[in-house]
């Protein structure tokens, strides 16, 4: 009899635990690494190495000395230039490849190729020819930006029900009526995860890009941090890339669920 | 109204034929039942008189003139409905008169003419995804309706819902029919449903198909489908279809 009890309390605890919240789990996991962190970086006492509290105090510094902000503006400028150029290219180019065989074909070699190659190897290329200044940098946020949206568009046109596609016909619309009816709308959540995924991407370029030319941007920042030792300062600019990248996402994440409830119908019954 | 002249329609590498010299009149304000087995190339020859696919040899005349693309003076409702899952039902019932360039002022009218008409009221704002089967098949019927065609292609366009919402559908249909007395070719594998909706009955073999047989139903319209599945003509008609169509099935299955 106290046997079954002292299980069902057992289990009750385990329940309680395991009843947590998932943002409950996620909010305590990352405070135990930061409290882990700062613990660890204080005892250390060591030039190269830092905690969360020192880099808060450099956030700080550097925020109002507007630092922080002149290099935020310069690597935004850039991601958003190479983004949208990417993005305004690569949708037309994505619907036209997936609607037109001669273009399918004609374009298909130059994007698996491009695709394939690590494009950091193109920088040097990039900075010979356009030199180090913002437009190197957006032509290479943009060569990082495009192919993701560029496939997903495709791939998006392609799984278009060809059933619809016939209705179209059946009621006489035109080429461009099509696309803006149907292909669009049924390819956006492909696009959008095309967008999210050269969001990713798109960080990465620029701050590699900011590391190999000008003088400015968050890439910048990291670098001359770390020549001079100054770590708690370095991981300002990391923590600021990574809120953007985190911001970011989400909030494409978002509208990808939003833009298309009809996929989920059958998941919510 | 309609008129196919020794259609005939061939597939794929090799050649496998789906259709075979068929010859079909539908005159203005008729409702012509096509039946016939699984495969026998019904649907093929809805998608040639809509001009979606052209025949191999044949013609298609639609109020005189040749079918070579589809034309707004044909609209086809679809057993798979076919509508747009991210327009609501106002939009989708727009659909066809929008792609014909009609001003959103200017069609607004006739739309909510039709989801009227249909039993829509009340569900403008849904979108197709909320709807029964049923639902979405008189929004994919409306916006057939709304273009105002002379010729109304029916794909099996109840042969994805139950058997109670089916009936239901034909009693509509019969309905809306009285007051849009729209020629019609209606492409069915229900015995009962091509009886009761029919002016005239056509038989196609198995494929490739031909036309084996054209019957002429003869039950005065207007139609009560209960009454006329007590009838005798109804129960006369039922049973040569079935004999005439199990020995094209039963040998199907034999190839």
């Amino acid at each position: 009899m106290s046997a079954v009890a002292e299980q069902g309390r057992a289990a009750g605890r385990r329940e309680s635990v395991a009843g947590l919240p998932p943002a409950g789990i996620r909010f305590l996991s990352v405070m135990v690494g930061l409290v882990a962190w700062e613990a660890y970086g204080r005892a250390l006492h060591s030039v190269i190495f830092t905690y969360p509290s020192a880099v808060v105090r450099a956030g700080y510094e550097l925020i109002v000395s507007g630092e922080l902000q002149f290099y935020l503006k310069s690597s935004v400028i850039v991601l958003s230039l190479g983004l949208v150029l990417a993005i305004v290219l690569g949708i037309p180019l994505g619907i036209l490849m997936g609607r037109r065989a001669v273009i399918e074909h004609a374009v298909d070699p130059y994007v698996n190729a491009l695709y394939a190659t690590p494009l950091v190897a193109v920088i040097p290329v990039i900075v010979v020819w356009l030199g180090f200044q913002t437009k190197a940098k957006v032509v290479l946020v943009f060569l990082f930006c495009i192919f993701p949206i560029l496939i997903n568009t495709y791939q998006g046109v392609k799984n278009t029900d060809s059933r619809l596609v016939e209705v179209a016909r059946s009621f006489c619309s035109k080429e461009w009526r099509l696309w803006r009816d149907l292909i669009l709308p049924s390819s956006a959540p492909f696009i959008l995860a095309g967008i999210r995924l050269a969001i990713g991407r798109g960080l990465i370029g620029m701050v590699v890009a900011e590391f190999y030319t000008t003088i400015t941007g968050l890439g910048y920042m990291i670098v001359q941090y770390a020549n001079t030792f100054r770590m708690d300062r370095l991981f300002v600019p990391v923590v600021v890339l990574m809120i953007m990248g985190v911001v970011l996402t989400g909030v494409l994440r978002h509208l990808e669920r939003r833009i298309a409830p009809w996929l989920y119908v059958a998941r919510e019954e | 109204m309609v008129a196919i002249k020794q259609v005939s329609k061939s597939f794929g590498a090799s050649r496998t034929e789906a259709l075979q010299a068929c010859t079909l009149d539908v005159p203005a304000h008729e409702i012509l039942c096509v039946i016939g087995p699984s495969g026998c190339g019904k649907t093929t020859l809805l998608r040639i008189v809509d001009g979606l696919i052209r025949a191999d040899r044949g013609q298609v005349f639609v109020n005189e003139t040749e079918v070579t693309a589809p034309r707004p003076d044909v609209a086809m409702v679809f057993q798979h409905f076919g509508l747009l899952p991210w327009k609501t039902v106002y939009d989708n019932v727009a659909y066809g008169l929008r792609v014909q360039g009609r001003a959103d002022a200017d069609l607004a009218d006739a739309v909510s003419r039709y989801i009227d008409l249909i039993g829509l009221r009340g569900f403008e704002k849904n979108y197709p995804y909320q709807l029964s089967g049923g639902m979405q098949q008189r929004v994919g019927l409306a916006r057939a309706l709304a273009v105002n065609p002379e010729v109304l292609l029916m794909d099996e366009p109840f042969g994805s819902l139950d058997a109670q919402t089916r009936e239901l559908m034909q009693e509509e249909l019969l309905r809306v029919w009285r007051s849009q007395p729209k020629t019609m070719l209606f492409v069915t594998h229900s015995i009962d449903e091509a009886v009761i909706l029919g002016d005239r009955v056509a038989l196609m073999t198995r494929r490739p198909g031909r036309v084996k047989e054209i019957l002429e139903v003869g039950i005065a319209r207007p139609r009560d489908p209960e009454t006329v599945r007590r009838s005798t003509r109804y129960l006369e008609l039922r049973e040569h279809i079935w004999h005439q169509l199990k020995v094209e099935v039963v040998g199907g299955n034999g190839q």
